[in-house]
């Protein structure tokens, strides 16, 4: 037998394969990962245990209860199976058959490394979540909802391009955010459900009850303490874990392809694909920041203040998610695990190819309308000064002006007599105004998003020749 | 008498904590009146609205972690030099050799966290309607105050100079030569013009202000180590008084009305 593939591999030299999907440092890894979920898994079942619940059978199956319980040993035991298999199975890394099959990558990479499939993948998930909100905050569901993801994550470590994209240490937190930006949307459907459910029978919320008045030593000053020492005790340990990174020296001259900006603004510059940089760098931020701190003048319910609701306050909720959800912190994954060279989306399983081609064809709107009417595009004729050129250049881009004043003038006014008409009555003119051009400036990138997608719209009114395009 | 007793009798000891230890009902609420860090809040406060499901303790630790960021950030100080000199040996030295490097983690994933753990605060308020009257101002100094977070974090990602470093603030700075009128490629530049002179070029738009030069070089890393050490720090410390001032002042952590 020949040996050397097997020491090799023991000394971490690798295979030789350059990018080896699997390794018995890998596999050692994911053993601990296993063995991670396996304890969740036990505790979960402890809880399931205690709380004694039932699922009902299917009558094909014979009718009947199993304690849920006894289905969460199960999956803790396989669990467990699946750990120590990983810990005695990393002699040879090249025949270990638990890892991510390669039709499953094919299928993954089919929608992410789309922006469209992306988008279109994390909106409806983003309506799912809105509709099936009773059934998604039972606890057995979120707790399944989280296995299912780890295990997503976990699996997915045996592929070297997942794992270069997710372990970069930078990125790190982005992988943390997402299950903690998770479970806190949990947490909020768990309470305002509660709330929505109470509210239904005429009582008050649960904020409300027991609600007397404690002293602040001990009761407020010790969970502040506990929480103060777990923060310290995981920065310290995360920062034995993961080295803080550091690349080589800064050079003006060797420009890294993608360049990309930190990580929390990659929303914005996800932005710059579809609007130029003095709207997706400078206005739209201003926006979000001046319609963030806009948000409390222009909503007048007064319902839903100081306890978790959903159903008293649809549409803020509903908006605000949506802006937080899919736009920024789904944006912030596009931008983060997808965008790769040259800026074009990647899988998570497919390796970051400098040389993949994609055809960029955007035509703007004025070409649209003036070569639909079989006419050139309105030209100054040669060497004519700023003031000759401006005339034609603004019939040029009429039509998009026409648009952009239409969305921005007119469609509030639309909106006023029939979708906001109830808010356009509480909220008088000005107000309304300012929020109906927020809550369509917001629309904007969707907007733009899906008619580049459909019509391979480039922009609205583009003058190159001011730096003004839309 | 005890060692313990001794001390506490101690005329040090009674000059510092002017009253017995909290164990009583009485010296709760005496120990909340005389502390000078405890004082930022009331005496007695509603049980729901200081449950860990509600608030979720976001703003707490978000505060904690700024508390983190200066000290190890004023650590890091004592040994970094903002020069292109030294400044990437310094952290390669950090990295390497230097005793309690490991303060450069903590900063920086403490930087992370900190983005993080401020966004979650904002969706919980948001999402708890806690910015309704009378909390509209709070709202509009939390707002700030996640901005002022991100730049901070985004001044100090140059401090390195690294790769990662001067390619992520030149494809963020790249932004600002794009501002209306003020950015020398951005929409209505030429109307800032003086007999045909244009006033806004690449030595005198958004960006030179911002960067201290055309390109990120010397003089950036000069004015970001003091706008993340010194500006934003003063100027987010004195936001936070005002705010936590504020939740005070506008009835404390929100409760159903």
């Amino acid at each position: 037998m020949n040996s050397l593939p097997l020491i090799t591999s023991w000394l971490s030299l690798g295979s030789l394969e350059p990018h080896p999907n699997v390794t018995p440092s890998v596999i050692f890894g994911l053993s601990w990962l296993y063995f991670i979920l396996f304890l969740m898994n036990v505790a979960w079942t402890w809880r399931s245990f205690k709380k004694g619940h039932h699922i009902d059978m299917p009558a094909f199956a014979g009718g009947g209860h199993i304690p849920t319980a006894a289905v969460w040993a199960v999956y803790s035991t396989v669990l467990m199976l699946v750990s120590v298999i990983h810990f005695s199975c990393s002699s040879s890394p090249e025949s270990f058959w638990l890892i991510m099959p390669d039709f499953a990558k094919t299928a993954v990479d089919a929608v992410v490394a789309d922006a469209r499939y992306f988008f279109a993948a994390t909106s409806i998930g983003f309506v799912l979540m809105l509709l099936f909100r009773e059934w998604l905050a039972r606890p057995n569901v979120g707790w399944a909802l989280l296995n299912l993801s780890l295990l997503f994550l976990t699996i997915s470590m045996t592929d070297w391009d997942f794992r270069q994209i997710v372990g970069k240490p930078d990125n790190v937190p982005i992988v943390a955010m997402l299950f903690i930006v998770g479970f806190f949307t949990w947490v909020f459907f768990y309470r305002a459900n509660e709330n929505d459910r109470r509210a239904a029978q005429g009582l008050p919320p649960v904020e409300s009850v027991n609600n007397e008045k404690v002293l602040t030593w001990p009761d407020l000053v010790y969970t502040e303490m506990i929480c103060m020492i777990a923060a310290t005790a995981l920065l310290v340990l995360w920062g034995i874990a993961l080295q803080a990174p550091l690349e080589e020296p800064a050079s003006a001259v060797k420009t890294p392809n993608p360049s990309k900006a930190p990580w929390y603004f990659l929303g914005l510059q996800e932005m710059l694909v579809y609007y130029d940089p003095w709207l997706a760098g400078v206005v739209f931020p201003s926006v979000i920041l001046g319609g963030m701190m806009a948000i409390p003048y222009i909503d007048f319910n007064k319902l839903g203040n100081g306890y978790y609701t959903f159903n008293e306050r649809k549409f803020a909720i509903t908006t605000f998610m949506f802006g937080f959800l899919p736009l920024w912190v789904g944006m912030i994954i596009l931008g983060t695990f997808l965008r790769g060279p040259n800026w074009n989306v990647f899988g998570i399983y497919e390796f970051w190819d400098v040389h993949k081609l994609e055809a960029l064809n955007n035509v703007n709107l004025s070409e649209y309308f003036w070569y639909g009417l079989g006419k050139p595009l309105p030209m100054a004729p040669a060497g004519s000064d700023f003031w000759k050129q401006a005339p034609y250049i603004l019939l040029r881009e009429a039509p998009g002006f026409l648009a952009i004043g239409f969305y921005l003038a007119a469609l509030p006014g639309l909106m006023a007599g029939t979708i906001f008409k109830k808010f356009f009555i509480r909220m008088g003119f000005v107000r309304y105004m300012v929020f109906s051009n927020l809550v369509l400036m917001m629309a904007a990138l969707p907007l733009k998003m899906v008619l580049r997608w459909a019509v391979n719209l480039k922009y609205f009114i583009a003058i190159p020749e001011w730096f003004f395009n839309v | 008498m005890s060692v313990g007793d001794y001390i506490r009798d101690s005329q040090i000891w009674k000059s510092v904590f002017r009253h017995p230890a909290p164990y009583d009902r009485r010296n709760r609420v005496v120990v909340m009146l005389t502390n000078f860090f405890l004082h930022l809040h009331p005496v007695s406060i509603k049980q729901q609205g200081i449950a860990l499901s509600y608030t979720w303790c976001m703003g707490g630790i978000t505060f904690f972690l700024f508390l983190v960021e200066t000290i190890t950030g004023v650590l890091l100080m004592f040994y970094y030099r903002p020069t292109l000199e030294w400044a990437f040996n310094d952290i390669l030295a950090l990295r390497d050799v230097t005793t309690l490097g490991i303060m450069r983690e903590i900063h920086r994933w403490g930087a992370h966290a900190m983005v993080i753990t401020v966004w979650l605060h904002m969706y919980r308020v948001f999402l708890t309607g806690s910015y309704k009257p009378p909390r509209e101002f709070n709202w509009v100094v939390g707002v700030i105050l996640l901005k002022l977070t991100l730049l901070l974090s985004f001044t100090g990602y140059l401090l390195p100079w690294d790769q990662l470093a001067i390619w992520a603030i030149t494809v963020g700075s790249n932004m600002a030569r794009a501002t209306p009128v003020l950015g020398h490629e951005g929409p209505g530049f030429q109307f800032l013009n003086l007999g045909g002179y244009d006033l806004i070029t690449n030595a005198s738009d958004a960006r030179f202000l911002l960067l201290g030069s055309r390109f990120v070089g010397e003089e950036t890393l000069n004015r970001f180590y003091i706008l993340h050490c010194v500006a934003i720090p003063l100027a987010v410390s004195g936001l936070i008084a005002i705010h936590f001032w504020r939740v005070r002042k506008d009835g404390g952590i929100s409760q159903p009305l």
